[in-house]
């Protein structure tokens, strides 16, 4: 049996300042190396200092993912040299000496499978390395610090998937739920990073590294099985061991470090004394941190009555929850739920889209109550929203601008109606015999008025009509 | 105008202006320039104390708000950063470094007008017991400079001893402030693991040190942790709870404390002068009206082993970040690859830094963190709560400080070992946390002798005032050089 676990590495990009120091956690506009400091440097003589808002938020993690928390955390040191890491050590969390990491022993479901969490552990981003040179002799090593001390946490499962697709699955649902907890933005570049490690029957366990987004883990484990399966079929043992995801070649690549090898030395970081959880704060998460994904999505059912496939769109994106709950009453809130995951989505999915987005909640609540009251119909509804995404003018003026508003005067409609009535004798008589037709006629009269009918008077217009004939 | 005063008496001198803070800094520089070439106290001085002391008088003059300070000279040792002075550590890798910061200590000190006067020798890294490992060559004890100052904050005691300031401050990481306290016949404080920050001080083994002070008489040691305590928020490992004054009711007197003699440390091993010293001392004790009883402290036969496990498997770590890459030296990259340029820079650490860092990295390493570094834990446990039950039983212990008379230079450097086993009386105080002081007691063939005390966690206050009895009691003669 294949047997997947995952290593995911997600930085806090939600927090103001780095683990350990004041400089910004997010370090992406800055220029190479100004976003540090003695501390994030490692320069002799400083100390971290622990950001406290860094372990709420992995505890508020942890929680989500239904992890074991310890009454105390602590954190220790692992040594290695690389030049990305200013101190030549990483301050991290180790549970071989008994949990004291800030979660462990969690599970999620997907689709009725479940997936353990092993643990998930605070720690701090190295710098970057970046690469200039044209040629492989001319090439020279450059590092940028301003990454360095960024607030990580490192979530780790047990070897639950089956095959790739769990586990994007799982990654999908987990993407969804650091956003929607407020913990991180997992599409920014750099934020989610996700190693695999997979063993196919009776062989090694080989593990995947460098994987740069979270999408490509999937085309890579599919290789890694192709590959471990051809092997086992040729009678060739599976050596366990490193691979590197080489995402222009699409393969993976033995990497020829000794990571295996190496030893860590892990020892406690006794700068940092260890810090109790108080289960006064524990407490005090649960209430106020946000609603999970699938409260949400029972509530938005078993509330509103907004269909279950809607409700599950609409749950699971914070962006699209969020316009949700910001513009939404108990009357509006299934045409407004309608609105977003109908008329809306396809327009306001990607990053860029979001932020130059000209709706706003208050155009929601309006378009839906327009709606609601006859005042426009659905139709024009998504004419309207169309207008509001290239404008951002209120929905009363577009509805007037565009002549959105529904015919509902008698008069304007008699006339539609009589000449329906004149163009489709047959459907007339026809509806006559069968009321179920009537229909028809109801959607001549509608584009006769250009969409603008309103649909409940044309109904009883026509019936009155087909009644007195 | 003599340097041999005490900080009262520079602030009172001062104030009947019997000298300005220039005249007594510039007195200073005289006698280091004159005393330097034999005793090298110092790594670098200060070329604006001069300036800075101008500064400090203007604004006396002027009746400005004034530090308590009033412009004394007070030397660092050269492993607490100071902003636009070089930080060494006495060693190649950091000859060139200057922190863009000051230590907290350092900041505290100078905005009480304190002046820096200059950074103070150590062995390399605070790794030693006698300064000799110094990149920049040895100090010298004053009192007779064919001899070793003790170590590692060396420098500290020689520049207290022979009047080159008027206190310094030094670093304890199994003894180093206390050792060079006792052979150069100053007062040496190591106080409570978290009293002091050590935001600044450039880590050795960061659990178990602490930055104290030096200064020739008890009631400057407490004067100057009046300055320095207190918790610090750039530095989590510091408490709360410091003594608001440690100078008030430093004369109450050891009358009706109970002071526990540690029997392990004043018998076998111990030099015949020292021991003579420590029975008297006791007497001394037991005449101003405190009870003396014997304490045995088996578990610090240990202590020594389970130091220098600890410390060199923090040292293996925190001196992991001197790769040359960010700071250091003038040492080019070209021609190296990463790994073989950063063993090469390396290998400019000397030979105690080295042996530790190989021994730090061994007792770390898989397969061997429990046979090692959690037995050595466990030692530090056991030493701290036999230390917990017997200040349930007494006030205050004792020791001497150390456990020989001050050696020449050269006579040990070859042992290693003899070199740890120097350590042997104060190593307990840095595992377990407690404050303890040297006191300089009294003298054998024109070699100083110090007494040591020990107090429970916090208890610097009582510890001061009993040292401050017994410092009261002796005579010692003027530094010869
Ligand atoms: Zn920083």
């Amino acid at each position: 049996m294949t047997k997947i676990g995952l290593e995911i590495h997600c930085q806090l990009t939600k927090l103001e300042s780095k683990l350990f120091c004041s400089c910004k956690a997010d370090y992406r506009s800055f220029e190479p190396n100004s976003n540090i400091c003695p501390v994030c440097m490692g320069l002799p003589g400083s100390l971290p200092i622990l950001n406290k808002k860094a372990v709420e938020k992995a505890a508020m993690l942890s929680i989500a993912l239904g992890c074991k928390i310890p009454p105390k955390i602590g954190f220790f040191r692992k040594n290695y040299f690389y030049p990305d890491l200013p101190k030549n050590f990483q301050i991290t969390q180790y549970n071989a000496y008994g949990p004291t990491s800030i979660g462990y022993d969690g599970m999620i479901m997907i689709e009725d499978k479940e997936i353990k969490i092993r643990r998930i552990q605070l720690e701090e981003d190295p710098g970057r390395l970046v690469y200039s040179g044209s040629s492989e002799k001319t090439q020279i090593t450059l590092v940028d610090y301003n990454r360095a001390g960024t607030p990580l946490v490192e979530i780790v499962t047990e070897p639950d998937f089956e095959n790739p697709k769990q586990v994007r699955i799982f990654l999908n649902i987990l993407a969804d739920l650091v956003e929607n907890l407020g913990v991180a933005d997992p599409y920014l570049e750099g934020a989610f990073r996700v190693d695999g490690n997979i063993s196919i029957e009776k062989g090694n366990r080989v593990e995947i590294k460098n994987v740069g987004s979270f999408r490509d883990i999937e085309k890579a484990l599919h290789f890694e099985i192709t590959r471990q399966q051809s092997l086992a079929e040729r009678g060739i043992p599976i050596p366990a061991e490193t691979r590197h995801w080489d995402e222009a070649r699409k393969i993976t690549v033995s990497s020829r470090s000794k990571e295996e090898e190496q030893d860590y030395r892990y020892f406690p970081e006794e700068d940092i004394p260890r810090i109790i959880i108080e289960k006064s704060l524990l407490d005090n998460l649960k209430k106020t941190m946000p609603e999970s994904i699938m409260s949400k999505k029972e509530r938005y059912i078993n509330k509103y009555g907004i269909p279950t496939q809607v409700a599950e769109i609409l749950s699971s994106d914070k962006f699209y929850s969020d316009l949700f709950e910001q513009s939404h009453t108990e009357k509006n809130a299934k045409e407004i739920a309608n609105l977003i995951t109908t008329d809306l989505k396809g327009f306001a999915d990607t990053k860029e889209q979001r932020e130059q987005l000209k709706l706003t909640p208050k155009h929601l609540a309006d378009l839906a109550d327009a709606v609601l009251n006859n005042k426009i119909t659905r139709a024009s509804g998504k004419t309207a929203l169309q207008e509001i995404l290239k404008t951002g003018k209120p929905v009363s003026e577009i509805i007037s601008s565009l002549d959105l508003g529904n015919v509902d005067d008698e008069s304007s409609l008699v006339k539609a109606i009589d000449e329906v009535f004149i163009e489709e004798q047959k459907a007339v008589s026809e509806a006559k015999q069968n009321p179920d037709t009537i229909n028809y006629l109801v959607g001549k009269v509608m584009r006769k008025t250009k969409g603008k009918a309103n649909p409940s008077l044309t109904l009883d217009m026509i019936r009155k009509k087909l009644d007195s004939q | 105008m003599t340097l041999a005063i005490s900080i009262s008496q520079y602030i009172q001198k001062l104030r009947d202006g019997e000298f300005s803070s220039e005249e007594f800094i510039a007195k200073t520089l005289e006698r280091i320039n004159k005393v330097e070439k034999n005793l090298h106290a110092f790594i670098s001085i200060n070329e604006n104390a001069i300036e800075q002391a101008k500064q400090i008088d203007k604004k006396i003059k002027a009746k400005e708000k004034i530090g308590s300070c009033f412009g004394m000279p007070i030397s660092i040792k050269d492993n607490i950063c100071t902003k636009g002075m070089k930080t060494t550590c006495a060693s190649k890798m950091l000859e060139d470094f200057v922190a863009p910061y000051d230590a907290t200590v350092v900041s505290k000190l100078k905005s009480e007008d304190a002046i820096i006067i200059g950074k103070a020798n150590l062995d390399e890294f605070a790794m030693g017991s006698t300064t000799e490992y110094s990149y920049f060559g040895p100090s010298r004890n004053p009192w007779n400079t064919d001899y070793v100052p003790g170590g590692s904050s060396g420098g500290s005691g020689v520049s207290v001893s022979a009047l080159e300031c008027i206190a310094s401050l030094g670093s304890d990481t199994g003894g180093s402030v206390r050792s060079p306290a006792s052979f150069c016949s100053v007062v040496g404080l190591k106080p409570t693991y978290g009293l002091i920050s050590r935001y600044g001080l450039i880590s050795f083994a960061n659990s178990i040190e602490q930055i104290g002070p030096l200064a020739r008489t008890v009631e400057d040691v407490a004067f100057i942790l009046n300055i320095i305590a207190g918790r610090d928020s750039h530095d989590n490992t510091t408490i709360e709870n410091r003594t608001p004054d440690y100078t008030k009711d430093i004369d109450i007197g050891v009358s009706g404390k109970k002071i526990g003699i540690i029997s392990e440390m004043v018998g076998e091993g111990v030099d015949k002068d020292v021991q003579s010293a420590t029975k008297h001392a006791i007497s001394t004790f037991e005449k101003l009206g405190a009870e003396c009883i014997p304490i045995s402290l088996d578990s610090a036969q240990h202590s020594v082993a389970a130091y220098y496990t600890l410390a060199s498997a923090e040292a293996s770590s925190n001196l992991a970040r001197f790769d040359n890459l960010r700071y250091g030296f003038d040492f080019s990259v070209e021609g190296y690859e990463y790994n073989s340029y950063i063993s090469k820079v390396r290998s400019n650490l000397g030979p105690e830094v080295t042996r530790r860092m190989l021994l730090g990295t061994f007792v770390l390493s898989a397969g061997y963190y429990g046979k090692y570094y959690q037995k050595a834990q466990k030692v530090r446990s056991l030493i701290k709560s036999q230390l917990v039950e017997s200040f349930k039983k007494v006030d205050l212990l004792l020791a001497p400080t150390m456990p020989i008379l001050p050696f020449k230079i050269g006579e040990k450097i070859d042992d290693p070992l003899k070199i740890y086993l120097l350590d042997i009386n104060t190593i307990i105080a840095n595992l377990s946390g407690i404050p303890a002081i040297s006191v300089p007691f009294a003298m054998a063939d024109g070699l100083p002798i110090g007494i040591q005390l020990f107090a429970n966690s916090l208890q610097e206050k009582q510890l001061l005032q009993s040292a401050h009895a017994l410092q009261k009691t002796t005579k010692l003669p003027e530094v010869p050089i």
